[in-house]
């Protein structure tokens, strides 16, 4: 079971905030799908390894070569907010 | 005969012969799209504008003898995949002024092909959903019936061809998000094995399963469009470099000889009746096409959904890490002296709906220190006997053929307070991304009520093939009839 104030936590660490009616409804929702999933624990995968990848791949490398990329003034076009060449955020530290 | 109800093998010929134009064509389309939009919504954007102007381009080139595969067809594209210069919102408020600066690789493919894009198509909000209600922007209806859902998450896609809103689109699949939708519409919808399509550009959901393919209105269409999509890109370290063969090769081949596998584990309690009957029916004609069909076992076909819903979630909690108002998307108004904190917090949550902060949810849970190993390692293990299943099964037989859905399209609305319910309505589905496996969905017949049935057919890893070539028979040859919806 997970319990309001777990999902108040995990919800920190996605860095979500949710209202207290909104908090009581994801938690009986994540409960009710927790429960669901539980049903994993009756299969015995003792030895089984992962899969993280239905196929198999090797690493694929290339030789370290600068090509052409999306510019400064490109990747800025879509900033919330920008000043000279850099993104915009509220303050940081004091 | 209006030209938007043609195929892109149709209207190929016609526009080889010189008997109609793309200008023609793209104008028979938003004609089309005039009359049925408002009741339909498969759009989240259109691009008349530049289609019109695309088209009359595609001619000036077609009249000099330059004719590509695509030259002047009419094609959607759901919006998740990245589109230069025009917005692309994957259905979520938080994207919702997005203009990528770069067009997705199968775009890219689909352009130099001489296709026109007619628009962006309606999907759930980073396609999380079965039903294109989670959207943001707008509800698309199913064109067989406007009371229901068209499946999702590439419901506008699936909306958009089975209206006759373009001559065939692109959606993408991460549990049956190009399937269940193919089904519910009455079209061709194929998911391709994991790697064979380039994902770059395709805003990632969860990056092990996500695949793009087409949806189209007859399995020669389906071939053409693999034959453009498919291959290795070096923009993707996931795209297999292995070679792609000529997908319209085989249309024609029949499937004498072949096995086909019926697994016992999807013929369950609570499969709608008439969708068993449709299957049972299209096994019958199969068999009658030189086929033997035998029974197969999938030993862990329950254990899918529990896996999917770990394993798709943790994903996209990580993917979904990036929306933090600061490089692109939605910036929440912050209030005086807010720090970057909060900022983030409050963003993420006005941006995001309530099935994607679910997700998270569940994934950020899933990864949390101290049940990493209960959930997403068990999760990771089961994957691999689900994929084992597959690999057991295929040492059987040639394909292996299910229902797309266990019922038909079902009312809007009707599963959007249960989100577990919603999720089990994938459950024919989600196993071929798990195992990363191809999957085609063909229609099937019809409801009393007359709502549209897919039958799917899964096989073994890159062989696409082998899909074309028993769907393709079975179109041919079936006696199930062929409707078009009345909208």
């Amino acid at each position: 079971m997970i319990t309001k104030e777990e999902v108040g936590h995990v919800a920190h660490l996605a860095r979500l905030h949710f209202s207290e009616e909104e908090q009581d409804k994801f938690t009986s929702q994540l409960n009710d799908i927790l429960t669901y999933i539980d049903k994993l624990n009756q299969v015995d995968t003792a030895g089984i390894p992962p899969t993280t990848h239905a196929i198999s791949l090797n690493n694929a490398f290339r030789e370290d070569v600068v090509k052409e990329s999306i510019g400064r003034d490109l990747a800025l076009t879509n900033a919330p907010d920008e000043k000279g060449s850099c993104f915009r955020v509220p303050k940081v530290i004091e | 005969m209006e030209l938007s109800r043609l195929t892109i093998h149709e209207l190929q010929e016609m526009i080889k012969k010189g008997e109609t134009t793309s200008s023609d064509i793209v104008e028979s389309v938003f004609k089309r799209i005039d009359a049925v939009e408002d009741k339909v919504r498969s759009y989240i954007t259109l691009l008349r504008d530049s289609a019109l102007e695309e088209a009359q381009q595609a001619d000036r080139e077609i009249k000099k003898g330059n004719i590509k595969t695509l030259s002047g067809i009419p094609i959607a594209v759901k919006d998740i995949m990245c589109t230069r210069g025009v917005r692309t919102t994957c259905g979520s408020r938080i994207l919702h002024n997005y203009v990528p600066p770069y067009d997705s690789t199968v775009v890219m493919k689909l352009r130099e092909a001489g296709a026109i894009f007619v628009g962006k198509a309606n999907m759930d909000e980073f396609a999380m959903g079965s039903s294109t209600e989670t959207s943001y922007f707008e509800i698309t209806k199913n064109p067989w019936d406007l009371e229901r859902i068209p499946g999702g998450s590439s419901g506008g896609s699936a909306a958009a061809v089975a209206a006759d809103e373009c001559i065939a689109s692109l959606g993408s699949d991460t549990g049956g998000s190009i399937r269940q939708p193919a089904a519910l519409c009455g079209v061709v919808g194929l998911k391709p094995t994991y790697g064979r399509v380039s994902r770059f550009g395709l805003i990632a959901f969860a990056s092990s399963l996500d695949q793009i393919g087409p949806f189209t209105k007859d399995v020669e269409d389906c071939a053409i469009l693999m034959n453009l999509i498919a291959g290795h890109d070096p923009m993707d370290s996931t795209s297999v470099p292995t070679s792609v063969p000529d997908y319209r090769e085989y249309l024609s081949r029949g499937i004498a000889g072949w096995t086909v596998g019926i697994p016992k584990e999807y013929f369950i309690e609570g499969i709608d009746p008439e969708v068993s009957g449709a299957i049972e029916k299209a096994i019958k004609e199969i068999e009658g096409l030189g086929a033997k069909c035998i029974e197969v076992s999938l030993p862990h076909t329950d254990y899918c959904v529990a896996a999917y819903y770990i394993v798709a979630p943790a994903e996209a909690s990580s993917n979904l890490a990036r929306y933090d108002g600061v490089r692109y998307g939605l910036r929440s108004e912050s209030g005086e002296g807010e720090d970057l904190l909060e900022m983030y917090k409050r963003t993420r949550s006005e941006g995001f709906g309530a099935e994607v902060k679910r997700r998270i949810m569940i994934g950020t849970y899933a990864l949390s220190s101290g049940y990493y190993d209960a959930y997403y390692k068990k999760a990771s293990q089961v994957r691999t006997l689900i994929k084992r299943d597959f690999e057991e099964s295929f040492k059987k037989c040639d394909v292996i053929l299910t229902p797309t859905t266990p019922t038909p399209a079902f009312k809007i609305g009707e599963k959007t307070d249960d989100p577990l319910q919603m999720y089990l309505s994938d459950i024919f589905t989600l196993s071929a991304n798990l195992a990363g496996i191809p999957g085609i969905s063909v229609p099937c017949g019809y409801t009393k009520a007359g709502l549209p049935i897919g039958l799917q057919l899964l096989a073994g890893h890159f062989e696409e093939g082998k899909l074309i070539q028993i769907a393709s028979a079975y179109e041919k040859h079936s006696k199930t009839e062929k409707r078009r919806p009345e909208i």
